[in-house]
């Protein structure tokens, strides 16, 4: 270790860090507007009063509020803050196009998720979900993101280190992949005399299938393959462990990036997408669950001789419990896309709880065990101020998770159920609002859950703000005096 | 640079030699119940990929396609139900409502009917609400609440433009035939009186005469061929204020019905006649 330290020179003579702490407090931010919106819409979902019959609040357009807040605000801020901070470090190479560039990076990507925010509660959106900014926005998401893929890429041409490493691996396919996304999806002709307004140049079921062909691969490189290079780097960092596996590493990564592109078709089924590319969706899905299920042992694995920090470091209990979460979703998700689970779970809440496991659990999870462990660094503290409200964050936030998903399974399957049911003379048993009716408690205890997920997040805030703000050289408080040799740094 | 590979003190595993910020990588296989589950995944996607449609323009060995199944359990419950249906399709709703058997029949199939189709409107047990949508519980019928009738205005609807027999006719906006906002007062003083809601007046009485006899009837007792309704009750579809009865007079009210004889089968039809006529006014 020696050796190496003094091959690195110390992060601030090195690295661009400055826009990555704006990056942090912006994740921070994000984060605590996504939940907080997500709060209010299941709020408004247990007790549709709180629509307030004003067209800014209804839930109408409050969701993609919420889903673009929580994905591209929180995820995206969270993306940009690790990947530009690990692509540095594991490169010893500046960031390429310097402090400029970072900071071009936080007020573009910042910026475009104000003017996607503002056009969602005035109506203006070309009703794609996950994609609902119209083309002025989109147009200048491209300038941003072309940069982060110049920044990014430049920096790992300049490396000092002979090879690639593999959260860089992620994060660059992450990057590409997104662009492509972005753009083949939002090819759109504006209209009119506002800016508004445009078609796009698809249409019919062809258009269907870009949309979601764009939407599975938002969650497969954005959400999936971006937080898994975020976790390539912490959990080895937390651990202080050597990775598992680089051959798992290398094949499950291709092996990912391969089939992920293909599986959009299962967001489709039994519409008028045409068979043969419902079943090819269905199959690649299937596929897909070793290939995801090879981050959760690189990332559960590089454990192995360090389980015993878990009792001590409430940032690696995050990320940890998110590859748990992953885990799980990423199994859930080839079960549901099978043909016959998904004519039951299709349009119900079962997929709400689907995707909430995934990105309550395993992209928040896994952020917050980074801006744990990356807080103190980027501030130069020693340790976090309280791990003792970390762990608070932990509990409240995991009970949240469970009360969400729980609630939503059983709604779901309750909801698809009541939906196919038939008596015996052969008539429906159920009309459409006898569901509805049904599935009232459930809505509020999501709403519960979701109230738990955002005070962990407030709890939080208030804990990095007091490491940031503590004193230097603040001796670690979580690490009871002599239980631990004297370092020899 | 050259690898420089080591062994990792607690796991006694070699490692690969790489180093990226004090992060190394051990030199472990991948786990052989990862690689089997993979392969066997793969398989899987293979047999099915044979089996069922996957490819433009070529056909699962099964002959699978999505659209003849959904026919297949279409015509499935179609044969299980067609013999009752056949019998309600056959019969009036009169006839259906005198055999135990169809009735039970048509009760249950016009329930799910009118849960899906009516009650956003009428409300889950038809009480209605104000503002236009008239209770189907009670006996203050618009156009009628014998069998015919329901079944006749279930098929053409209200005002909706969009059949040529729809009920209804369409009341004057009194503010714009040229009542003053005083006589629409008084007017509605005078509707108010037929219910005994207040006392009656000689000029409200002309007005009355003037404007509103020939549809509502001399003493308010409303028109079902007109779709004029009752006055002189407590049954108001709008509200039974001044207020809200001086701005009927000045606006004039068209409330609207889709016609579903062109939504809904001749047997969904009786059915919900039926179902309509029990709810609690149904007249023979």
């Amino acid at each position: 270790m020696a050796a190496t330290a003094a091959l690195k020179p110390p992060l601030a003579e090195l690295d661009v860090e400055a826009p990555i702490r704006a990056f942090a407090i912006a994740t921070i931010f994000w984060g605590i507007v996504g939940f907080l919106v997500g709060v209010v819409i299941a709020t408004q979902l247990a007790f549709p009063l709180l629509n307030l019959d004003l067209e800014w609040t209804t839930f109408g357009r409050l969701r993609p509020l919420h889903t673009s807040a929580v994905i591209f605000a929180f995820g995206g801020n969270a993306l940009l803050c690790t990947s530009l901070y690990v692509v540095q470090r594991t490169c010893r190479a500046r960031l390429f196009g310097g402090e400029e560039m970072g900071w071009f990076l936080f007020w573009g990507y910042n910026f475009f998720i104000v003017a996607a925010a503002l056009g969602y509660v005035l109506g203006v959106t070309q009703g794609k979900e996950y994609a609902e900014p119209e083309w002025y926005v989109d147009l200048w998401l491209t300038v941003v993101w072309v940069a982060y893929l110049v920044a990014f890429g430049g920096t790992l041409v300049k490396r000092q280190e002979p090879h690639i490493y593999v959260a860089n691996w992620f994060f660059l396919a992450f990057i590409i992949t997104v662009a492509m996304l972005h753009i083949v999806n939002n090819l759109a002709l504006p209209v009119g005399g506002g800016i508004g307004k445009s078609y796009g140049l698809a249409s019919g079921v062809q258009d269907a299938m870009i949309q979601w062909w764009y939407g599975h691969n938002a969650v497969g490189f954005f959400l999936t393959a971006g937080f898994l290079g975020m976790m390539y780097y912490f959990i080895p960092k937390q651990a202080d462990r050597p990775v598992y596996s680089y051959r798992l590493s290398i094949v499950h990564f291709w092996a990912l990036i391969f089939l992920y592109i293909w599986a959009g078709p299962h967001h489709l089924h039994y519409t008028a997408l045409p068979d043969w590319a419902q079943t090819l969706g269905m199959v690649f899905s299937i596929m897909l669950w070793m290939p995801s299920w090879g981050g959760m042992i690189n990332g559960l694995m590089t454990l192995s001789g360090a389980w015993d920090k878990l009792r001590t470091d409430a940032g690696l209990r995050f990320s940890v419990t998110a590859v748990g979460f992953y885990a799980m979703s990423t199994f859930e998700g080839p079960v549901m896309s099978i043909r016959a689970v998904n004519s039951l779970s299709h349009y119900t809440d079962w997929t709400i709880g689907h995707v909430h496991s995934g990105a309550l659990g395993w992209n928040g999870f896994i952020t917050f065990g980074a801006l744990y462990w990356l807080v103190p660094v980027l501030w130069k503290k020693q340790a976090l101020y309280s791990q003792k409200l970390a762990s608070w964050h932990f509990w409240i936030a995991t009970l949240g998770i469970v009360l969400y998903i729980t609630a939503m399974w059983v709604s779901g399957i309750m909801q698809g159920l009541m939906w196919r049911a038939y008596d015996e003379l052969g008539f429906l048993q159920y009309s459409f609002v006898e569901t509805v009716a049904a599935m009232h408690p459930y809505y509020v205890i999501r709403m519960l859950g979701g109230l738990l997920y955002l005070s962990g997040a407030l709890i939080m805030a208030y804990n990095l703000y007091k490491t940031v703000t503590a004193v230097e050289d603040r001796a670690p408080a979580a690490i009871p005096l002599g239980a631990l040799p004297v370092a020899a740094e | 640079m050259a690898l420089k590979p080591e062994t990792d003190a607690v796991s006694g595993v070699a490692t690969t030699g790489h180093e990226w910020d004090g992060i190394k990588e051990l030199d472990n296989p991948m786990p052989a119940w990862w690689v089997y589950t993979f392969y066997a995944c793969i398989a899987f996607a293979a047999v099915w990929v044979v089996f069922y449609p996957s490819l433009p323009f070529v056909r699962g060995t099964l002959g699978y396609t999505g659209r003849s199944d959904l026919s297949r359990v279409m015509e499935a419950e179609r044969a299980r139900t067609e013999p009752m249906l056949a019998r309600i399709r056959a019969a009036t709703p009169a006839a259906i409502a005198a055999d135990p058997e169809l009735r039970g029949f048509a009760l249950a199939g016009g329930r799910v009917a009118f849960a899906n189709n009516c009650a956003g409107c009428h409300g889950a047990g038809g009480q209605g609400a104000v503002g236009g949508f008239p209770s189907l519980a009670d006996d203050d019928w618009i156009y009628g609440g014998s069998f015919d009738a329901i079944q006749q205005t279930i098929t053409v609807g209200v005002r909706n433009g969009e059949h040529p027999d729809a009920r209804g006719v369409a009341m004057p906006a009194f503010a714009q035939a040229g009542l003053t906002p005083a006589q629409i007062g008084t007017l509605a003083d005078h509707v108010l009186s037929l219910s005994g809601a207040g006392p009656a007046s000689a000029p409200g009485a002309a007005l009355y005469a003037e404007n509103c006899v020939a549809c509502h009837g001399d003493r308010g007792e409303g028109n079902r061929e007109l779709g004029a309704p009752r006055l002189n009750d407590q049954v108001w579809l709008y509200g039974g204020d001044r207020a809200a009865i001086g701005r009927t007079i000045a606006n004039a009210r068209a409330g609207v019905m889709p016609a579903w004889g062109s939504r809904l089968d001749p047997a969904t039809i009786n059915m919900l006649t039926v179902y309509v006529h029990a709810l609690g006014g149904g007249e023979q």
